[in-house]
């Protein structure tokens, strides 16, 4: 196991060098000035060249990838075309913010798909199937910023029970775990959960319709096992490939929502993607870019270590 | 008086000396929803446009020389700030000798004086001084590119010297902001680095978090990206400019309907720009919709290279004609326009005697294509780069399908090349003649006309063309330099505005672009905000504002 574990690491660092310049190519062909947050389009060309040197963008590509690369690995990001602050700090200060959202997401989202998909795995085509189905279809379906915007009309506008936007009373610095911050969190934690609900209640619906049609569970009930404890076996027989999804899931939404974050002005990592785009930040957007996509590849390896070590029979080689 | 009334009586008198005196005493506090994603830097020079400096420029900072914002009426024009008098060397025109304001302090007490005005200008032009900061320089330096350098002559003059004659140097001072030398030395003294550049980053940074200016709002609480909170300054050099209002919270909500939603559940007082489509409902909750007109064109910038379709004067003519832009406004934008019959309207002291008059007549459109030798049977084709979206573009695509249709009833053929805004914005300084034109005719990129150089000079000199400047359809008429030198070296402010008007005038007579809108800058808030005067300006002045 251990040995497995140690393997799965080292497969891990060639993945993300590639994601490093993967990420520093992507923003780098895409057209536009980098210095445009900095540099308005009538600043002159001798300004222009000034700005170019002083930030480093008149160096090669290769040259400024290996800098960027180089510094990255000691920690630095560099800082913030537009704002002079450093990346990481606003990188961090942003995932910070999203994992409380994707935290409060994944409880309700993975709640809620477990105990729907079970159901109608469990009630395999019977009304209560239906249902729960019904409502996994629409969790999938519904664009989740269109539902964040008739979330926020009807609790905020029109019952004013909940806030609008923002990230607690003061700002999310000042966060805590107390009901004048939570309240800022439901609207979006909702609006966040609605599409790995829908995956996960189809996906475990699946796997216990699949499970409770296989032999061994007509071998549980003929040993004489009860109701509950058949169910014991199928939940442990679905674990591994229920996990996996949420591993996924909850990559994704470790990533931040832009679109939802935009909607909630809510101040993580989606929302300071966004900006970075908006205001072609390349430190940033590369910073950003990078620190999610590492959530990815630790995420993943994380449920590969957890699925072998839940499921013996899961030989990898 | 019965028990019942007693005891009524004694439960007002109970809550009233519990609730009165906390009223009395209560902050008011006034919270704005901003259009942008992060806050506006703090440090002096605000990044993000001009809504940048409408809220942590002018709020925390002064400049030598400001806008009047104090009428939603009459146009905004320079009037004296931390200067209070100035005026150019008879004998050496790139001189100027600024009288500054005495007994003006910054919010760390330090005084304002001649000191601060010469290391102000050389945090952006002098590259080896330390506090120098390269992130200050491109918002800063472009809006005033003939500053070269500051001279202190005694504690309340100082002297600036431009590259080249150029009258419109006080104009252009509005845009560089009084940051204190003292704080910012203590913040350079205190901060680590490896070496002098990286302690001046660190120094920079520090002054960010904890900025100090001379302007009426002082910063009190900074989360970057959330919010950042503003409190009154008692002791601002301008009495009657003291804010009204205790506190001003800022907060970037770049998504319309959310600040649209912000305002309506009653999280903030006051939101930029709301969603459009929402209007009706926002005035029918009794909110109040502010708008006036801003000094920003929405144009089509003609390219006048050889073999263009708009070097024919009557094709440009035609096209100015056959746009029913009232019907764009009343329909399309719901109001939220002001139509455009130059870059300047009447009234502005910069407008001139327009003799070629901008307005909705098809019929003399017609003729005048017909005359070029168009007409139903033989179409113009014409083609416009434009954006999908983009900071000041309006609703860039319903609007130009707009102009596309109406100008097909002028014999034109309209085919539009979208792209990305950046891209747009990047190959505006590229020019007709490049390869990123794809072959367009015309480009459309939303000006700000605050200053004459923005407003006209960079557009219509030919020495602008690029790469230097947005000259991008490079026109070269040597009535238009004649009159852009003319201006540049009238150094008596009414003749200066003369010649300006003159250059307008011709450039409108010439029909120079395809003036199609100004924006209105519209802003929705709650009727419990007071004392709000739009002015025709990008900004605003907070300071009568009151929260009730």
């Amino acid at each position: 196991m251990l040995s497995y574990a140690a393997r799965r690491m080292v497969y891990a660092i060639p993945i993300i060098i590639g994601v490093a310049l993967v990420c520093f190519m992507l923003v780098h062909i895409t057209p536009g000035d980098p210095l445009v947050a900095v540099l308005p389009a009538d600043a002159s060309q001798e300004l222009a060249q000034q700005l170019r040197t002083a930030y480093g963008f008149d160096k090669p590509l290769p040259v400024q990838f290996g800098l960027w690369l180089w510094r990255a690995v000691n920690g630095d990001l560099g800082s913030s075309i537009a704002t002079g602050r450093p990346v990481l700090a606003e990188v961090l200060r942003a995932v910070s913010n999203t994992v409380t959202l994707a935290i409060a997401a994944a409880i309700i989202g993975f709640s809620l798909g477990l105990f729907f998909g079970l159901v109608a795995g469990y009630f395999r085509d019977t009304w209560i199937d239906k249902i729960a189905t019904s409502i996994a279809i629409a969790g999938v379906s519904v664009p989740h910023y269109w539902l964040g915007m008739v979330l926020v009309i009807i609790f905020s506008v029109e019952l004013n029970w909940l806030p609008a936007v923002g990230a607690g009373p003061s700002g999310s610095g000042a966060w805590a775990w107390d009901w004048a911050h939570i309240r800022f969190l439901i609207l979006p934690a909702i609006t966040t959960s609605v599409i790995p609900m829908g995956i996960i209640t189809r996906t475990v619906r699946a796997l216990t319709g699949d499970i409770l049609s296989q032999d061994f569970v007509e071998a549980l009930r003929a040993k004489g096992l009860r109701e509950t404890q058949v169910f014991r076996h199928v939940l442990k027989n679905a674990a591994p490939t229920a996990l996996a999804v949420m591993g996924l899931q909850l990559g994704y939404m470790l990533g931040g929502s832009i679109l939802i974050e935009t909607v909630f002005s809510w101040p993580g990592s989606g929302l300071l993607l966004n900006s970075a785009i908006f205001q072609r930040d390349l430190p940033l957007l590369q910073g950003t870019i990078l620190v999610l996509a590492m959530f990815f590849v630790i995420l993943n390896l994380v449920v590969d270590i957890a699925q072998a070590a839940i499921d013996p029979r899961i030989k990898r080689g | 008086m019965n028990v019942r009334a007693t005891v009524a009586a004694a439960m007002m008198t109970t809550v009233s000396a519990l609730v009165l005196p906390a009223q009395a005493g209560a902050e008011s506090v006034l919270r704005i929803g901003m259009t942008a994603a992060d806050i506006p830097r703090t440090l002096g020079q605000p990044d993000q446009g001009f809504e940048g400096n409408r809220f942590t420029g002018l709020t925390m900072y002064d400049a030598l020389t400001m806008w009047d914002l104090s009428s939603a009426d009459k146009p905004s024009v320079v009037i004296p700030g931390l200067a209070t008098e100035w005026k150019v060397d008879d004998a050496d025109k790139t001189k100027w000798t600024f009288k500054l304001r005495p007994g003006v302090t910054f919010h760390d007490g330090a005084p304002f004086n001649a000191d601060a005005v010469v290391w102000n200008v050389e945090k952006v032009l002098k590259q080896d001084a330390p506090q120098f900061d390269p992130s200050q320089v491109g918002v800063t330096a472009s809006r005033m590119p003939t500053l070269a350098s500051a001279r202190k002559i005694d504690d309340l003059t100082v002297e600036l010297t431009t590259k080249e004659p150029d009258s419109f140097l006080p104009i252009n001072l509005t845009n560089l902001f009084m940051a204190s030398p003292t704080k910012w030395q203590k913040l350079y003294e205190a901060a680590t680095g490896a070496d002098d550049k990286a302690k001046s980053q660190a120094a920079w940074a520090a002054f960010a978090k904890d900025a100090s200016g001379t302007g009426p709002w002082k910063m009190s609480k900074f989360t970057p990206r959330e919010r950042l909170e503003l409190v009154k300054n008692e002791a601002y050099w301008d009495k009657a400019r003291v804010p009204k209002t205790d506190k001003m919270i800022l907060l970037p909500m770049p998504e319309a309907n959310a600040r649209t939603a912000a305002l309506l559940s009653g999280q903030v007082d006051w939101v930029e720009a709301p969603a459009p489509d929402a209007l009706p409902e926002i005035k029918q909750r009794g909110f109040k919709l502010y708008a006036n007109e801003q000094p920003h064109v929405w144009p089509w910038q003609f390219s006048r290279i050889e073999g263009s379709p708009w070097n024919d004067i009557r094709v440009r003519k035609a096209a100015n004609l056959c746009i029913d832009r009232e019907g764009l406004r009343d329909g399309l934008l719901a109001g939220l326009m002001v139509p455009a019959s130059g870059t300047f309207e009447k009234g502005h002291p910069w407008r001139g005697n327009v003799t070629f008059e901008i307005k909705y007549d098809k019929a003399a459109a017609q003729k005048l294509m017909q005359e070029a030798g168009y007409g139903p049977n033989k179409k113009l084709e014409v083609k416009t780069q434009t954006s999908a979206s983009g900071s000041g573009q309006m609703q860039p695509l319903p609007m130009n399908e707009y102009l596309q249709q109406a100008l097909a009833e002028c014999y034109f053929d309209v085919k539009l090349d979208v792209i990305e805004w950046n891209t747009l914005f990047t190959n505006w300084r590229r020019g007709a003649k490049d390869a990123s034109a794809n072959g367009a005719n015309a480009t459309n990129v939303t000006y700000a006309a605050m200053d004459p150089f923005f407003a006209l000079v960079r557009f219509l000199q030919s020495s602008m063309a690029p790469p230097v400047s947005n000259n991008w359809g490079f026109i070269n008429n040597p009535k238009f330099d004649e009159l852009v030198k003319k201006a540049r070296q009238t150094f008596d402010p009414a003749e200066r505005d003369k010649a300006l008007a003159e250059l307008h005038a011709a450039s409108v007579d010439d029909a120079a672009f395809l003036y199609v809108a100004h924006d209105v800058g519209p802003r929705a808030m709650s009727p419990k905000v007071k004392g709000v005067v739009q002015p025709k300006s990008w900004f605003i002045d907070f300071s009568p504002i009151s929260v009730e």
